[in-house]
């Protein structure tokens, strides 16, 4: 018997039993696009989560302020961190320190932050409580990766002018202005007139926080108008490089140690947060909950799997009395093991092929805010498992029959 | 002298184990002769099925041997077994067994389908053995909705559709009303004119009379072996089938 004939027997054979055939190939298409389906929403917040993690700077070090175990001002008690005197805050002096080439060559630029909390705006009677008030160097926007979308950036003469501009945040922008164009336009902050100079590009919100709920204004203008001239919240340092982030992290842990009189091995009294660190443990983090997922996704597809031995059990022993007439015909056991082993085959193969269909049509849609991202490893593996699973259940128990006497198969009940 | 077609020695079957023990066969011995044409006749349970089932190749006795041809059945690998069922033996079963939801014309298709024989030929060959058991309008019904008659006359047809130079029928008349009956008879009656071996199993003398042999069998074993017209010559067809 040619091959082509087996196929045509094993086409008539799944004809014959179209229900039974569909709810095969429902059950496999099911336990495949569930599959991928999941690991690709796994892939995709994973993505999300590291590409929140990239806007809020590349290559940047931020240097705050830490008290922590530090004997700071009055607070006494024993100290069990190295030989301190007393904790400093960070200085504009440290941020200048910090840019001396000859000390810091791996640091492109350095933006003091001061920040200011939670201030009023408003405009032409419209008003609004900005999430954050940042006053800060123009290097800031470079470092941590906020463009403008209108207007400009202000510039260093309007840091030693101190004058008094602004960049705001889109969700400022809409919340006084909707659909007008706030560049040029006078509002006050705190109480304070400022002219609004630019508008951030829209960065989405980072675990909760608005990142578009912000006001940016030259450091000198915040701090005479708003916060007066105390000590520096942060310093925003970046690396010429992302391999230069360890190298500045360094450098600036050298200078500030030195002007802060921390001694080697010393507790320091700040912390440098390292973006390129924190993607490192957010990645692993992410990828244990892609693992979970995938985890979940395996579960489905045994179950998917349980159902499609099911079955294809139920279908041959259904069976075991026509493969006793096909025996006693004078099929030979080959063209009967090959038009059930074609049978499972092509039933996996529709249920899988379109599982893949639906499951690539489903990652076209976010889902829950997340933009799944196929994988393409967990497409084969998906479809490689129900396969193998219709195979196996489809032809094991047909080879089984397909062995006994003609008149045993017959008898079958 | 050749040697017979079919040579059966000492044939014992038993089904079971311990109290449930049945000794369907206790040891039968038959030759059947190229051309002969023979009836198997007896009460129901005396293991006619049985005997058949195992002179098709479909079931192994407990022990004896069974020639075909001249060779032991019992050394035949699993490939020649099935080439043996195909080629030289049809089969007639007592309950139809043809594959459901397949129409006649397939069923009957298919024994030369696994002989290996292109579409075109499988297709003119179904159709005149179809044809030739009476069911020519009937080629593309499936099974239930063909009568118990119409059935057995379609597993008539796949028997003999391979031409085969052995012809097994387990009760083939045993669900034919008289007028299906005579167009089967004279089926076999023409087959066994054209030289072709045939082992039938009748609960009915009518039948048993077109056969040129008839053997007995009571409680597996054979007690009469009655020739009613000589091997190389045409069965002895009684007048009310021949009218
Ligand atoms: N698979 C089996 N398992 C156990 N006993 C069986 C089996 N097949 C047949 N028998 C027994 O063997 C004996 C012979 O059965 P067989 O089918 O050969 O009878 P038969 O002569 O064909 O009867 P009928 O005329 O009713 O068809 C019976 O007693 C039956 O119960
Ligand atoms: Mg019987």
């Amino acid at each position: 018997m040619s091959p082509y004939e087996i196929l045509r027997f094993a086409m008539r054979g799944l004809l014959a039993n179209k229900l039974r055939s569909a709810l095969t190939t429902l059950g496999i298409l099911i336990g495949v696009a569930a599959v991928i389906m999941l690991v690709a929403v796994g892939e995709g917040s994973s993505r999300s989560i590291q590409q929140n993690i990239q806007r809020l700077g590349a290559n940047t070090l931020t240097i705050s302020p830490s008290f922590a175990g530090g004997g700071r001002g009055g607070m006494g008690g024993p100290q069990q961190a190295g030989p301190r005197t007393q904790a400093r805050e960070l200085t504009l002096a440290d941020a200048r320190a910090l840019t001396d080439r000859s000390l810091a060559p791996s640091v492109r630029s350095v933006s003091p932050v001061v920040n200011g909390t939670a201030p009023a705006v408003t405009y032409a009677g419209a008003s609004h409580t900005a999430g954050q008030l940042v006053g800060t160097y123009p290097s800031y926007f470079e470092a941590t990766n906020k463009p403008v979308a209108r207007g400009t950036y202000f510039f260093d003469d309007d840091v030693l002018a101190a004058r008094k501009v602004v960049v705001i945040g889109q969700t400022v922008a809409g919340e006084l202005f909707g659909a007008r164009d706030p560049v040029g336009e006078q509002v006050s902050v705190a109480g304070v007139p400022f002219t609004v100079v630019g508008v951030l590009k829209e960065a989405g919100s980072t675990g909760g926080q608005d990142a578009d709920d912000v006001v940016i204004a030259p450091l000198p203008a915040v701090q005479q108008s708003l916060t007066g001239f105390g000590p520096l919240d942060s310093i925003v340092v970046q690396a010429s490089g992302a391999a230069a982030t360890e190298a500045a992290q360094a450098e600036v842990t050298a200078v500030l140690n030195q002007r802060h009189g921390v001694a080697a091995g010393g507790a320091a009294d700040y912390r440098i947060l390292n973006q390129a660190t924190l993607q490192e443990t957010v990645s692993e983090a992410t990828g244990t909950f892609t693992v979970l997922l995938a985890a979940v996704a395996a579960i489905s597809l045994l179950v998917g799997g349980i159902g499609i031995t099911n079955i294809m059990l139920v279908t041959v022993t259904e069976r075991t009395r026509e493969i006793g007439i096909r025996k006693a015909i004078g099929a030979p056991r080959g063209a009967i093991l090959g038009q059930f082993l074609l049978e499972a085959t092509l039933l996996s193969l529709a249920g899988g092929l379109s599982g893949v269909l639906v499951a690539y049509v489903g990652t076209r849609f976010a889902i829950a805010g997340i933009q799944p991202v196929l994988v393409p490893s967990s497409v084969a593996l998906a479809l490689g498992v129900s396969a193998g699973i219709g195979l196996f259940f489809g032809g094991y128990p047909a080879n089984r029959a397909a062995k006994l006497r003609p008149i045993q198969a017959l008898r079958h009940e | 002298m050749t040697a017979p077609v079919l040579s059966v020695r000492r044939l014992v079957k038993e089904y079971g184990e311990g109290d449930a023990k049945v000794r369907a066969l206790r040891g039968v011995d038959l030759d059947v002769e190229r051309g002969d044409y023979v009836a198997v006749m007896g009460a129901s349970g005396s293991g006619k099925s049985t005997l058949m089932n195992i002179l098709g190749c479909l079931d192994v006795p407990t022990s004896g041997r069974y020639l075909i041809d001249g060779a032991d059945v019992g050394e035949l690998d699993e490939h020649r077994l099935a080439v043996l069922r195909n080629r030289r033996v049809g089969f007639v079963f007592q309950s139809f067994n043809l594959i459901p939801r397949m129409s006649a014309l397939a069923n009957v298709e298919l024994p030369l389908a696994y002989g290996g024989i292109g579409r075109a030929e499988r297709r003119s060959r179904a159709l005149a053995a179809l044809e030739r058991v009476g069911l020519a309008d009937r080629v593309h019904h499936e099974p239930n909705q063909l009568s118990g008659g119409q059935q057995q006359r379609v597993a008539v047809a796949r028997a003999l559709v391979t031409a085969p130079a052995l012809l097994l029928a387990d009760e083939p008349t045993g669900n034919l009303d008289t007028a299906s009956t005579r167009d089967v008879l004279r089926v076999l009656d023409e087959l066994s004119v054209s030289g072709r071996t045939i082992v039938l199993i009748t609960h009915e003398n009518d039948v048993a009379a077109h056969a040129k042999r008839v053997i007995r069998l009571v409680d597996g074993e054979i007690v009469e072996d009655r020739r009613q017209a000589p091997v190389d010559g045409p069965p002895p067809r009684p007048a009310e089938a021949a009218a």
